[in-house]
C-alpha cells in the first residue's frame, strides 16, 4: 500500500516529470496554448504511458540489457500507431482534435524515462500504474499552465471544448473586449508560465524542507532539556 | 532515477571482467540480433493487422468527412447530381493557390450547371498556408466558403474558422456568401484596410486578408474559366491553355 502511495507521490510531486525532471517540455510548451488541447493531449500521454509500461514489464524477461532501448523505443513507437489508427477509426471525433498530437507522444522522452527508470525493473501492475500516475503528473502541470496561458492570452477558459462535448462551450472569465495578450499564447509566454510554476513547486518544497528542520531542531531541543 | 538498483548493472561488471571467447561473443551477438528482429516482427505484425482492420473504416470517414465538408459549403438540395463522381482533375493552378492538382466537383440541376466546389490556398497567412474550400456558382457568385486548414494563431487569427470564431451568429467567414466576381473586378473584394468592404477583427489583419485575397483570385479564376470547366469529359485532366 505504502508503494502504491509512493509511486503516485512520486509521479504527482516528487518526481514529477515536468516540474521535478523538465522532461517532455518539447510537446508541453507546444501544445498548452489552451485547457482543452492540453488536458487532452495528457489524457493520451496517460493512455500510452500506461500500456507501454505495462507491456514493457510483462516482457522485461526477455528483453535484453543490451538492445533495451531500441526495444522500448520500438514498443512505445508501436503503441502510439496502433493508437493514432484505432482512435482515428473508431473515436473520430476526438482524433479530430487530438490526432495531430498522438505522434507527438512518442518523441515525449516521459514515456522512455519511465519505461527505462521503473518498467523495467517493477512487476507489471506496479509499473502500468506508475505510468498512469507519471501521466497523471503530466496532466496536471500542461492542464494548468494552459489554463494560466488561455487567460491570460484570450480571456476564457475551455475554448473548443465543443469539439469535444458538442452541447458545452467556452467560458468568459476576463470582460468579452479584454483585446487578450498574444506573447502568453506564444512560445515566449509558455516559458514564462512553466519558470514561475517551476518557482512555485521549489518555493513549496523549501518550505516544506524549513518546516522539517525546525521540527527536527525542536524535538532535539526538547531532547537536551529533558 | 532511484527507486531500484540496475539490477543488470553487475551482470555487465562481470561480463566485462571475464574474457569472452570469440564463439560466445558470436553466439551472443547473434543471439541478441534474433530476440531484436523477433520483437520488430512481432510489433510490426500488429501494426500491420491494426491497420488492415482500421483501413475500410478509414476509407469511408474520408469521404463522409469529404462530403460534410462540401455540405457546408454548397447545400444539397441545390443540385441533384452525384457530386463526388463528376469531378475533374486540374493542374496545380497558381490562381487558386495550389501546388498540387486540385480535383474539381461539378454540380448540376437538371444537367444544367449549378456550382463548382474545389480546393484553394491562401499562402500568405499569418502562420503560412491557409487551405479553403469554396462553391462558386456557375455566375460567378461565391456561394459559400470554408478553412479547412490553417495554423493561424489561436484567439486571435482563427476566427477565418467559423467553429473559433466567437461570434456565432455571424461569423466572419459568412462575409463572403453571395458576393460575386463583379466586386472583385470592382476592386472591393478586400479587407476594409485594404479600401474593400470584408470587414478585418481588430489586432488580426493578415489572415483575414489572406483569405480574402485567396477567395477573390479563386472566385475570378473559376468565373473566367466556369464554362470549359463544367464541359470537360469526368475525370479527364485539364491543361491550360493560357497563362
Amino acid at each position: 500500500m505504502s508503494q502504491l502511495r509512493n509511486i503516485a507521490a512520486n509521479g504527482l510531486w516528487n518526481q514529477n516529470a515536468v516540474l521535478g525532471q523538465m522532461l517532455g517540455l518539447c510537446s508541453l510548451l507546444a501544445i498548452s496554448t489552451s485547457v482543452v488541447n492540453a488536458v487532452s493531449l495528457g489524457l493520451a500521454t496517460i493512455f500510452v504511458m500506461g500500456m507501454s509500461s505495462l507491456i514493457v514489464s510483462s516482457l522485461r524477461a526477455f528483453i535484453p540489457y543490451e538492445i533495451r532501448i531500441p526495444i522500448f523505443i520500438l514498443i512505445i513507437a508501436a503503441l502510439v500507431t496502433v493508437v493514432d489508427m484505432a482512435m482515428n477509426a473508431w473515436l473520430r471525433d476526438l482524433y479530430l482534435v487530438l490526432g495531430i498530437f498522438i505522434p507527438l507522444i512518442v518523441v515525449n522522452c516521459i514515456v522512455l524515462a519511465r519505461v527505462e527508470a521503473f518498467a523495467a525493473k517493477n512487476p507489471a501492475g506496479l509499473s502500468a500504474f506508475d505510468g498512469v500516475m507519471m501521466g497523471v503528473g503530466f496532466v496536471w502541470v500542461i492542464g494548468l499552465l494552459g489554463a494560466v496561458r488561455e487567460l491570460i492570452g484570450q480571456g476564457t477558459l475551455f475554448s473548443g471544448i465543443e469539439m469535444i462535448i458538442p452541447s458545452a462551450s467556452a467560458i468568459q472569465i476576463l470582460p468579452a473586449d479584454y483585446p487578450g495578450f498574444l506573447v502568453a499564447i506564444l512560445p515566449p509566454g509558455a516559458f514564462f508560465v512553466l519558470g514561475l510554476m517551476v518557482a512555485g513547486r521549489n518555493w513549496l518544497d523549501y518550505r516544506a524542507n524549513q518546516r522539517i528542520h525546525a521540527q527536527r531542531a525542536q524535538q532535539s531541543a526538547a531532547a537536551v532539556a529533558g | 532515477m532511484s527507486e531500484t538498483e540496475s539490477p543488470s548493472a553487475e551482470k555487465v561488471a562481470s561480463a566485462m571482467m571475464a574474457p569472452l571467447s570469440e564463439s560466445s561473443v558470436a553466439r551472443i551477438s547473434v543471439r541478441t540480433a534474433v530476440i531484436l528482429l523477433v520483437f520488430t516482427m512481432a510489433f510490426t505484425a500488429l501494426m500491420a493487422g491494426v491497420y488492415q482492420l482500421t483501413q475500410p473504416i478509414l476509407e469511408k470517414s474520408a469521404l463522409d468527412a469529404k462530403r460534410r465538408t462540401i455540405t457546408e459549403v454548397l447545400p444539397p438540395d441545390t443540385y441533384d447530381n452525384d457530386l463526388l463522381a463528376d469531378a475533374a482533375t486540374l493542374p496545380p493552378v497558381k490562381a487558386l493557390g495550389r501546388d498540387a492538382p486540385t480535383t474539381i466537383y461539378r454540380a448540376r440541376k437538371d444537367g444544367k450547371p449549378v456550382a463548382l466546389v474545389f480546393e484553394a490556398a491562401a499562402l500568405d497567412g499569418y502562420s503560412g498556408r491557409i487551405d479553403l474550400i469554396l462553391a462558386v456558382s456557375a455566375d460567378g457568385r461565391m456561394v459559400a466558403q470554408r478553412v479547412t486548414l490553417h495554423k493561424e494563431t489561436p484567439g486571435l487569427g482563427d476566427y477565418i474558422d467559423p467553429k473559433k470564431d466567437k461570434n456565432k451568429q455571424q461569423p466572419w467567414i459568412k462575409q463572403f456568401d453571395n458576393l460575386g466576381f463583379d466586386t472583385v473586378l470592382g476592386g472591393k473584394w478586400r479587407v476594409k484596410k485594404d479600401g474593400g468592404i470584408i470587414d478585418q477583427r481588430a489586432g488580426a489583419t493578415i489572415s483575414a486578408r489572406a483569405v480574402t485575397n485567396a477567395s477573390g483570385r479563386a472566385v475570378l479564376w473559376i468565373h473566367d474559366h466556369s464554362a470549359r470547366l463544367f464541359d470537360l469529359p469526368n475525370g479527364s485532366q485539364w491543361k491550360e491553355t493560357s497563362p
